[in-house]
């Protein structure tokens, strides 16, 4: 679907965009990554990936970008300036997404296919700890302080949570159906997950692992049934978050305090992930089915331009240039 | 006398750590019944019918149940027993209830009728994974029956869908002589004519020849005078001669029904909404694809596995109660939320229309509404249905 852009919006806010950041973005089923100049709107590079990329995430100090390709077995480390693929991190069978540690070292794997979260140190690039958790783990997140990690099975319906200092299991939470994404939020102490098909976000209280509130989405004209949360962000202090909703074709917006919907808006078909610019004024959704991402702009909760990218765009992740 | 085994050992003892919520121990026996049918005689033997048909859905279900199990105290085992032709069904499935209330029918409709009529079985929940059949969805309900397996109705109404949604307003048919052929017939029938399609001419395959030498020669001519339409049905239960049709035609048309676009339960092609999950962990199991059969089994024994884990109770009355509230949803892996109807007990659920190497479109389509949910405009919705059973 294109979307009319929004000129004079546009034109106020390229203004106070400094130099030309990236949104990248991973192609599913073209084993690529498309790499959207922030000025522009534009693509300008497409790199290469293995096999089904999906999870992507910078090092911290954006010197690399980790790369899920599920197909290939492998998380691939790639150099951001040149696009080569540096090397290979072991990572179990079907790395789908994953989480790196604030250690900056330690990535937290979730391997669809065998109900493993692996745990690789990405500076001797070997596994340290491989943990079971339920069917399907997908959603992955570390709390600010490091000290717990979560996987979210899709199939069991539950979020794990991982002691890190021990690598173990320390609570399993039930959850609605095909957990998708997790957050820590407000200083880690609260966790939300996404439940897919049972069309939700739990909210736990971090301390006691208790679930403290649920949100549901209702949008008009829509069959319940394709309002399915997916991949979610949060605005500067944690005030809001944007949360995708799938093949409801909408992106939510929701108040992190009230836990109320305020606003549902457009954007492209099968919306997944999504990730800021710098000053967290604009964001950009990835959606699967219309192989475009959207750009939103947070203040006026308006779509201002549809991106074309590769088939079936899946993950994002913001790359300042400075 | 019947082939029993117990193929799901209880879970690794191993405990892991429990979670917060429901802690108690639960251990839940399923007991998994399949009549073996000797398929009738076929023009091709191209695609036997696999033997562990059904039987490896149920596996992986209850794998998957246990796995979610360990983090809960629940663990699931499951029992499967065959019954060969000249044994006798409902025997076995009294003797399955003897052992747990929870079992899952793989059987024609006659066994699966016996069995559900067994004083035996007044208490406890079936699971029907085998028959297509209509009549069990309308008068012939039977309250402790959940239907797993879509019906020829829902099959029929995806079909039907998908040729309003293209404009192939006229119909003609081909059905074969067994009762099963005429069945299916029928049910497409009333299904064109719900949707407003122009039902035309329906001829009766009879010939005994082996095609596989002259289809070419003779189907041209037998579908000559079917006049004009716009999309082939065949109706071929047994996948006897649907095969030898597709190409042949007089006139240059598209066909469906058992042959060309099929609406299907699963099929290898099925990809999206996680489906490549299932598959791969299917094929892993099993080392071929996951089939219509296998899906309604792994959905009936997932569906007990969610309402164990969402209750915390393993008995009949409880699990029933609670799958046909508001409260219970299966990922099913078709990209809408499996709940079961509750005038009748079909597991609501999305239809692919696929042909053997894509899938083409996935049922209900878009613009099909209901008042209600989407799913019900696919097989008898609470109007049309003469189940009156699952009324208290």
């Amino acid at each position: 679907m294109k979307l009319p852009i929004l000129t004079t919006l546009t034109a106020a806010l390229l203004s106070t965009t400094a130099l030309a950041d990236e949104i990248w973005v991973t192609n599913e089923k073209d084993d690529t990554i498309s790499v959207i100049d922030i000025e522009t709107m534009e693509v300008v590079r497409t790199i290469e990936t293995g096999e089904r990329p999906r999870g992507i995430t910078f090092s911290k100090d954006f010197s690399v970008v980790y790369i899920c390709a599920s197909d290939s077995d492998a998380v691939q480390v790639m150099d951001p300036e040149t696009g080569e693929i540096l090397y290979d991190l072991p990572s179990g069978e079907d790395p789908e997404q994953f989480v790196l540690h604030p250690d900056n070292r330690h990535l937290y794997i979730a391997n669809e296919d065998d109900a493993i979260t692996t745990v690789v140190d990405t500076e001797t690039r070997t596994v340290v700890a491989q943990i079971d958790v339920g069917i399907e783990p997908e959603g992955m997140a570390v709390s600010p302080d490091g000290k717990i990690a979560i996987t979210t099975s899709e199939t069991t319906n539950m979020a794990h949570w991982i002691d890190t200092e021990t690598q173990t299991l320390f609570a399993n939470t039930l959850v609605d159906s095909r957990p998708r994404h997790a957050e820590f939020v407000k200083d880690g102490t609260e966790l939300w997950v996404s439940a897919e098909i049972g069309g939700t976000i739990s909210i736990f209280d971090v301390a006691t692992q208790t679930e403290k509130a649920k949100i549901d989405f209702e949008i008009d004209n829509i069959h319940p049934d394709r309002v399915q949360p997916v991949g979610f962000e949060f605005t500067n202090g944690d005030t809001h978050a944007f949360v995708a909703l799938g093949p409801s074709n909408h992106v939510a917006v929701v108040n992190a305090e009230t836990y109320e919907v305020e606003e549902y808006i457009l954007v492209g078909r099968r919306v997944w992930h999504m990730d800021f610019n710098r000053d967290r004024s604009l964001i950009f959704t990835t959606n699967g089915v219309s192989g475009d991402v959207t750009v939103v702009d947070v203040a006026s909760r308006k779509a201002l331009k549809s991106i074309k990218v590769g088939r079936f765009p899946w993950g994002a992740a913001f790359r300042p240039t400075e | 006398m019947f082939n029993t085994r117990l193929t799901c050992a209880i879970a690794s003892a191993v405990a892991l750590c429990l979670a917060s919520a429901a802690t108690a121990q639960v251990d839940v026996a399923i007991h998994y019944l399949k009549q073996v049918v000797d398929a009738p005689p076929t023009l091709s033997n191209l695609d036997p019918i696999p033997e562990d048909l059904g039987i490896r859905g149920a596996e992986l279900g209850a794998q998957e149940n246990n796995t979610t199990g360990k983090f809960l105290g629940q663990t699931y085992s499951l029992i499967v027993t065959e019954v060969f032709e000249g044994e006798d069904f409902a025997e076995a499935a009294r003797a399955a209830l003897a052992e747990t209330d929870l079992l899952v029918l793989d059987a024609p409709t006659a066994q699966l009728l016996a069995a559900a009529d067994l004083p035996e079985a007044k208490a406890a929940l079936l699971f029907n994974a085998g028959a297509a059949d209509v009549a069990l969805r309308d008068e012939t309900c039977r309250a402790r029956v959940l239907h797993a397996l879509p019906s020829y109705a829902m099959k029929a109404d995806a079909l039907m869908q998908f040729f309003v949604t293209r404009r192939w307003d006229e119909i003609a048919l081909i059905a074969g002589e067994r009762p099963e052929d005429q069945a299916w017939a029928e049910t497409l029938e009333r299904s064109a004519r719900k949707f407003g399609l122009k039902f035309g001419a329906r001829k009766t395959w009879a010939f005994d020849a082996d095609m596989r030498r002259n289809a070419a020669q003779e189907v041209p001519l037998f579908t000559q005078d079917l006049g004009d339409y716009d999309v082939l049905l065949v109706a071929d239960a047994a996948d006897d001669f649907a095969r030898y049709i597709s190409y042949n035609t007089w006139r240059p048309r598209p066909v469906a029904g058992s042959e060309g676009l099929r609406a299907v339960t699963w099929h290898r092609v099925v990809e999206q909404w996680g489906a490549a999950q299932l598959q791969s962990r299917f094929t892993k199991l099993a080392d071929r694809p996951m089939l219509d059969r296998d899906y309604a089994a792994w959905a009936a024994v997932r569906a007990i596995g969610e309402a164990v884990t969402r209750t915390g109770a393993a008995d009949a009355e409880t699990l029933r109660s609670f799958m046909l509230s508001d409260a219970f949803e299966l990922a099913g892996f078709k990209g809408s939320p499996l709940t079961f109807r509750t005038w009748n007990g079909q597991l609501r659920q999305p239809i692919p229309l696929v042909h053997e190497r894509a899938l083409v479109a996935q049922a209900p389509l878009e613009g099909f509404l209901h008042q209600r949910n989407e799913l019900d405009t696919l097989g008898l919705d609470q109007p049309e249905s003469g189940c009156t059973a699952f009324e208290n």
